[in-house]
């Protein structure tokens, strides 16, 4: 019988882990956009760059991320905002989160936006400062045109000068 | 007969459409500049690269094509139309260089999309845009929005009576003033003030919700120029749904039906004639319409329990109505959402919101108020007809800026444009369903686009097929001049191959 109980304790504990595991994989956003009313209200995982700015609200900040399919709102304490270095723009690539919280598909306290309301957060990658550097191809089409662009206007300017020549001779 | 277009026709379409081509490569300075105080260099060179090409192009035109007549109506027309592509293909070099759109064909569907005020966009990784580049899709909007040929009868074209043709060709056929270019001077002039003040308070709004202060004013001035010119476009790729806040909702609306209301209401109003609010025919149809279609769309969104609660329902429901009635398409909720959540009714609603539009003369699109106003008007007067006896003289009175009598001229003019846009919904429509894409899906982007509106379902995305990007350029184009300007084009065209 404690033979029987340890068996079935033990795999109990396995569907257990197994089941944590797989609702532990995040979800993208086209997927929680597109089921929306299944995922509602659940807690669910979901990583990608923080983009734009980190707003404050009070005790809480509203941060955007993107996970390369479209961004979501996540709203997260002060504590757990304190953690984001990076917001992904022009000049720098964001901070890579993972995050871990509750889904609202048209949340009451947020006027109805889709947005996760954060539990906790991990950071995978960290964010960095984007040095641009000068594109020489560019460049050299740059100066380019603007010698056709200079023989242009001489060439204009001289036939203007010509007619008014012909018209006051 | 069908007379073959001549030599001096060309020259004067030439020299124009010059014109018009400077003006927008002398514009694309701008977004250079910005790009240089925010160190963006590669952006920088893009735009340069641009603006020179458009320059060398357009003086080339100017030189080759000189002359001193003026315009006829065919001439105008065609060059408007003529115009509105070039601008197209010239703008969209710099955003093709950039990296961020998949290919040129998608860079002229953003422009196009911009300059007719649409915000349909095929932009990819938004998010990471440049400065530049932003500003560059926002100043397409204000600039189309108000006109590419009302910004050159500004600043280049000077008391020439054919201006008034091109006027005409740009889709708006009511002038605030008696002379064409202070019409023009006017509209720009209304366009800035409104820009200075809300670029002040959305930043201060931006600023309290937790923006840096200068992305809270670079933002402040791009949500302005898109929704006063009801084009949709936002430097995000959530549009206003990134902000998370009610205050930036409200100030956008304010916006957008400011934007779609005519200029000559903004001029009375201006002058103290607060009254024609009241009693003009457009204001009247618009508010009308809102609420009608705001209860359709409400019941549609009660009828599949799309939100929890009222109060949240109110929220999107009015917000999404507003926005697609004054045809810009800013949009607080996910493009799927629209099918997946918001059921066929609602959707439907929405629909004929875009469809109807906003006022004439105004930076919106669609059918628009006025002709919708005078075909209920000429109904009214048609079921009078029936009702009363023969003998009775039947008269109907319009109130648009004065008290106007219905003619017949004016309901023939109005229910011709109106059909040419139901057709123009209904071909984009057929076309997506040729794609694979399900009817209602179909119709709401054909709508969106050919009304220029800019709310999307989700078909309009980088990997759509390249007719339907073909499709929809040409939608938003004879949707935004109205068609007469494509007409002619169409008809200048078939004259140099058949004409003798």
């Amino acid at each position: 019988m404690k033979r029987a109980i340890r068996y079935f304790l033990s795999a109990a504990g396995l569907v257990l882990f197994c089941g944590t595991v797989c609702s532990a994989q995040p979800l993208s956003s086209t997927e929680l956009v597109n089921k929306a009313r299944e995922y509602d209200g659940k807690s669910v995982v979901y990583v990608g760059e923080v983009v734009g700015d980190i707003m404050a609200r009070g005790d809480f900040v509203w941060a955007n991320v993107n996970d390369g399919e479209n961004a979501i709102g996540i709203w997260l304490n002060k504590e757990l905002a304190g953690e984001i270095r990076f917001a992904g723009s022009y000049q720098a690539k964001g901070d890579r989160l993972e995050i871990t919280g509750v889904f609202h598909r048209g949340c009451i306290q947020h006027g109805g936006d889709v947005d996760i309301h954060a539990q906790s957060i991990r950071q995978i990658s960290p964010g960095r400062f984007v040095r641009e550097e000068l594109d020489t191809g560019k460049r050299n089409f740059t100066f380019i045109l603007l010698g056709v662009l200079s023989l242009v206007l001489i060439f204009i300017r001289r036939r203007r000068s010509k007619e008014s020549g012909l018209r006051t001779g | 007969m069908i007379l073959r277009p001549q030599l001096q026709d060309l020259k004067n379409i030439g020299y124009y459409s010059g014109k018009i081509l400077i003006g927008i490569g002398l514009t694309m300075l701008v977004p250079m500049v910005v790009g240089l105080l925010f160190a963006e260099i590669n952006p920088a060179l893009d735009f340069l690269i641009g603006a020179e090409i458009a320059l060398i192009v357009g003086l080339i035109l100017t030189k080759l094509c000189f002359t001193e007549k003026d315009l006829n109506w065919m001439q105008g027309m065609v060059v408007v139309s003529l115009s509105w592509l070039a601008t197209m293909l010239v703008a969209a070099i710099p955003l093709y260089m950039s990296g961020h759109w998949g290919s040129y064909l998608d860079a002229c569907f953003e422009t196009m999309s911009g300059f007719t005020t649409t915000g349909l966009t095929l932009v990819q990784d938004l998010d990471h845009l440049s400065y530049a580049h932003n500003l560059w899709r926002h100043l397409g909007p204000f600039i189309g929005g108000q006109g590419i040929v009302v910004i050159a009868l500004c600043f280049f074209v000077k008391g020439v009576s054919g201006a008034f043709k091109m006027y005409v060709g740009e889709g708006r056929d009511e002038r605030v003033l008696p002379n064409v270019i202070d019409s023009s001077r006017f509209i720009w002039l209304v366009s800035i003030v409104y820009l200075i003040l809300s670029t002040l308070v959305l930043g201060l709004v931006g600023i309290a919700n937790g923006m840096k202060t200068a992305n809270a004013f670079f933002h402040g001035a791009c949500i302005f120029m898109a929704a006063f010119d009801t084009a949709g476009f936002a430097p995000q790729s959530q549009n206003i749904l990134y902000y998370h806040s009610v205050l930036f909702e409200v100030i956008t609306m304010v916006i957008m039906i400011l934007g779609a209301m005519n200029f000559n209401l903004h001029y009375r109003i201006w002058t103290g004639d607060r009254r024609e609010i009241w009693k003009n025919i457009e204001s009247r149809a618009l508010f009308i319409i809102i609420i009608v279609i705001f209860l359709i769309t409400l019941i549609g969104l009660s009828q599949v329990g799309s939100y929890p609660r009222a109060l949240v329902m109110f929220r999107k429901g009015f917000y999404q109505v507003i926005s697609a009635h004054t045809t810009t398409g800013y949009m607080t909720i996910y493009a799927r959402q629209f099918i997946d959540d918001w059921g066929a009714l609602a959707l439907a609603g929405l629909i004929c919101a875009m469809a109807f539009g906003g006022s004439s003369c105004s930076t919106a699109g669609g059918i628009k108020m006025l002709r919708l106003g005078v075909i209920i008007k000429a109904l009214q007067q048609d079921l009078k007809r029936i009702i009363l006896p023969e003998r009775a003289v039947v008269e109907q009175k319009i109130h648009h800026l004065k008290e106007l009598f219905l003619e017949d001229k004016q309901v023939r003019a109005a229910l011709l444009i109106t059909v040419a846009y139901l057709a123009l919904y209904a071909i984009g429509a057929l076309v997506g369903m040729f794609y694979g894409y399900p009817f209602l899906d179909s119709l709401f982007e054909s709508t969106s686009a050919a009304a220029n509106v800019g709310l999307s379902c989700g078909i309009t995305v980088p990997g759509m097929p390249v007719g339907l990007k073909l499709t929809y350029i040409v939608q938003m184009w004879a949707g935004r001049l109205e068609f007469m300007s494509v007409f002619a084009l169409i008809g200048f065209f078939v004259a140099a191959i058949r004409g003798k």
